[in-house]
């Protein structure tokens, strides 16, 4: 046997002595000696046990074999299940869903870089972040970032970035709000939603551009799902929080009063949620600008294109424009939705003094 | 009950286990398992134990207990906001356990308005908007809503808060946060009034304040209120009964009064042991026995009346039985030495009180004179009297369930 070999019938031995312990342990009649006692001899059968095994080479103290068929064929059943997808449903699914968001988004893009004068676009941005506000600083320093924007030269590709994250976020929050909401309201679902959301956040996004890719080829609506998919779970997670952070006082007094269910949530909850979802919505935002140059990489015009080709062609300077109009852009999103969500909190401390 | 007013509110047998499987702890409740022993065993909380109560219409019914007695759980029970997990709860007679979904949202909305210890305002809504919400429930349409507007509008002067109409909640102090809540509440116009330790999170003037408006209210409305609180003070100001919790039972139901001198555990004692007996303690309770004699007996013959106590004093009344004043020993004698007719002549002027006064304020009464204060009835009769020693001495009485008072 091995060194590896012997350190491996150790610990798999120190595991079985564990597990025994924990198992034990559940009978408090018998003594501690007894129990530990037990539980060393579980361990020491468990090891002679494998080291026999071992000796008679079934391989379970050797270390992993790579090159052979897994034993666990996950990657050939995603395979399959995608090819059924595409050839079952991919033309309907481009023609009924991808096509008309397709359409709306180069229409929206268009009308935002040829249809308004960008000085327009800068006041209108500057108005709004005056109005969420009420600081003229905020406004002066949009109103600044629009005109460095347009200095740069980079104002088309700013603008079809924010009309895909624009496109993005409405996804999101037609998708987003109902599940949060959902999930504020049923603890089961929530139980079954958190994995989900787990796995929407942590699994690279790479990894789901393929299917999309599949489905829906290479362009702006395998950009929009992707970058909806990624910036979801911020705002359904802090729908789900918002409703749930409702004072249980002020719930009972509407319950008291003799609110229906849907009286009180629209009433009562989502009023009082709606800084949350606002923080949400902000956050879901920065998830979506953070996707920009991944959704490049699938044929998505824009700021993204810029950095890109910044980095295929050895220009630093080119990549760093863009990142800089990135970046403009994300802080002018971000204040305007956080003043937003700080005015709707004004009214909302709740409590005594 | 005493009064004969119809039982609005009752209790029976009603139970409450809180965890995951109370069905399955009821059993061992039932048999007596100890609050602890259920929580060791089980993991399952006691909240409340074979609770039955019988709350008359137009009464306070005070619900008084320590934190952790129950005393939250079972006022909930009487909307439903929690479930029992045994028992009855009945209104007017009918069992609300039957209520369905619409059917309780109803009950609601019609027969019951709450009050809550932390307010329980909603933040977003101005203070008009938190009075009429419960009328926005009931009202459809816009005529409706325009009405449970003027009708909100009208209970917040009521508590004295014009102009402060359109201000938000956190812009108010606790004290006129806690008015909306009772404006809200009354608003409804609902036969009871369930308040959950409504005074409790204000300062102590405020919460007197706040004591005096609910009596002066309660005085117009005749509401059946059922109020929690554990101060004891507040429970014997407030209330017509209370009800005593301890550990999710109830220990003893009774007048203010009844509770005072009669307590019925020592934990009770031991509960009203440092309760301002002045507050509760009433005239006709304490009151001694005293001579009558009338204005046209002769003073040797009242003499004799009076006795040879303490207080060698008789009360004189005229023919009707109306109390002119008394009369004391040292004059009488004088009179007898002086062969007068009748003692007519010799009556000093008295104070009185009625016997349901409260001693706090007898007290006052004794130090305007030398004289003890007569005790009279509604009608004017004398039924007794109170001397400053007296008064005193029932103040500093201790009472227990061992040595209840004479």
């Amino acid at each position: 046997m091995s060194f590896g070999g012997i350190v491996s019938l150790l610990l798999i031995a120190a595991g079985a002595f564990g597990v025994a312990l924990v198992v034990v342990g559940a009978r408090p009649a018998l003594a501690r000696s007894q129990r530990f006692a037990i539980s060393a001899g579980v361990a020491v059968a468990v090891a002679v046990v494998l080291a026999i095994a071992d000796l008679a080479g079934l391989g379970l103290l050797s270390a992993a074999s790579e090159g052979a068929d897994p034993l666990l064929p996950l990657a050939a059943w995603v395979d399959r299940a995608v090819d059924w997808l595409v050839t079952a449903y991919g033309d309907a699914l481009r023609e009924n869903i991808s096509n008309p968001i397709v359409y709306a988004i180069g229409f929206f893009e268009r009308f935002l870089y040829q249809g308004i004068a960008w000085p327009a676009m800068a006041i209108a941005f500057a108005l709004f972040a005056y109005h969420a506000s009420r600081k003229w600083t905020l406004a002066l320093f949009v109103a600044v970032a629009f005109v460095v924007i347009w200095a740069l030269q980079l104002w088309k590709p700013t603008m079809q970035t924010l009309s895909l994250i624009s496109v993005s976020i409405l996804v999101t929050a037609l998708v987003g709000l109902p599940l949060g909401i959902a999930m504020g309201l049923s603890d089961r679902f929530r139980t079954l939603m958190r994995p989900v959301l787990d796995f929407m956040q942590t699994m690279p996004s790479f990894v789901y551009l393929i299917p999309v890719v599949m489905l829906f080829g290479l362009g702006t609506f395998s950009g929009v799902l992707a970058t909806a998919v990624y910036a979801a779970p911020p705002l359904i997670r802090l729908t789900d929080l918002g409703l749930r952070l409702v004072d249980k006082e002020v719930m009972e007094a509407a319950t008291a009063f003799g609110a229906s269910r849907s009286q009180k949530l629209w009433r009562v909850q989502l009023p009082l949620a709606l800084p949350n979802v606002m923080a949400g919505v902000n956050q879901s935002i920065m998830m979506a600008l953070a996707m920009v140059v991944i959704a490049s990489m699938i044929g998505v015009r824009g700021l993204g294109q810029e950095v890109f080709y910044g980095l295929q062609r050895q220009e630093p300077g080119t990549g760093f424009t863009a990142g800089l109009c990135i970046v403009l852009l994300a802080i002018v999103l971000d204040r305007i939705t956080q003043a937003y969500g700080r005015r709707m909190q004004a009214h909302y401390q709740t409590g005594a003094h | 009950m005493a009064d004969g007013a119809p039982i609005k509110i009752e209790l029976k047998g009603v139970t409450k286990i809180f965890g995951p499987t109370p069905a399955k702890v009821l059993p061992m409740v039932e048999a007596g398992a100890s609050k602890d022993e259920v929580l060791e065993q089980t993991g399952h909380t006691v909240g409340l134990r074979d609770v039955s109560l019988q709350i008359a219409q137009g009464q306070t019914f005070v619900v008084m207990g320590l934190s952790g007695s129950g005393k939250s759980t079972l006022i909930r029970h009487l909307n439903r906001l929690i479930d029992p997990t045994a028992g009855q709860v009945l209104v007017d007679g009918e069992d609300i356990m039957g209520l369905g979904e619409r059917a309780l949202t109803d009950f609601r909305r019609a027969r019951m308005a709450m009050v809550f210890q932390r307010f329980g305002l909603f933040p977003h809504r101005t203070v008009i908007e938190n009075v009429s919400f419960g009328l926005d429930l009931r009202a459809s349409g816009r005529a409706a809503r325009e009405e449970s507007r003027a009708k909100a509008r009208e209970w917040v002067a009521t508590v004295g808060l014009d102009g402060y109409e359109d201000s938000y909640p956190h812009a108010l102090s606790g004290g006129m946060q806690q008015r909306v809540g009772l404006a809200r509440a009354l608003a409804m116009d609902t036969d009871i009034l369930l308040m959950d330790e409504a005074f409790s999170a204000l300062d102590p003037l405020i919460r007197r304040d706040m004591q005096d408006q609910l009596i002066d209210l309660q005085g117009r409305l005749k509401k059946t209120i059922v109020f929690i609180t554990h101060d004891l003070d507040e429970a014997l100001r407030l209330g017509d009964r209370i009800a005593i919790l301890k550990d999710g039972e109830i220990v003893q139901v009774g007048t203010g009064e009844e509770i005072l001198t009669a307590p019925a555990t020592d934990y009770v004692a031991d509960f009203v042991e440092d309760v301002n007996r002045g507050r509760v303690l009433t005239a006709g309770r304490v009151k001694l026995d005293c001579a009558v004699v009338t204005s046209s007996e002769a003073p040797a013959e009242a003499l004799t009346r009076a006795g040879n106590g303490e207080l060698q004093i008789t009360y004189v009344v005229d023919a009707n039985g109306k109390l002119l004043g008394a009369v004391t020993g040292s004059r009488m004698r004088r009179a007898i030495a002086e062969n007068a007719d009748n003692i007519a002549g010799l009556v000093e002027p008295v104070q009185t009180a009625t016997a349901d006064m409260v001693l706090e304020d007898v007290l006052p009464l004794t130090l305007r004179g030398d004289l003890p204060v007569a005790v009279i009835d509604a009608d004017g009769k004398v039924q007794g009297m109170l001397s400053r020693e007296s008064i005193i001495a029932a103040l500093a009485e201790t009472t227990g369930p061992e040595k209840p008072v004479q």
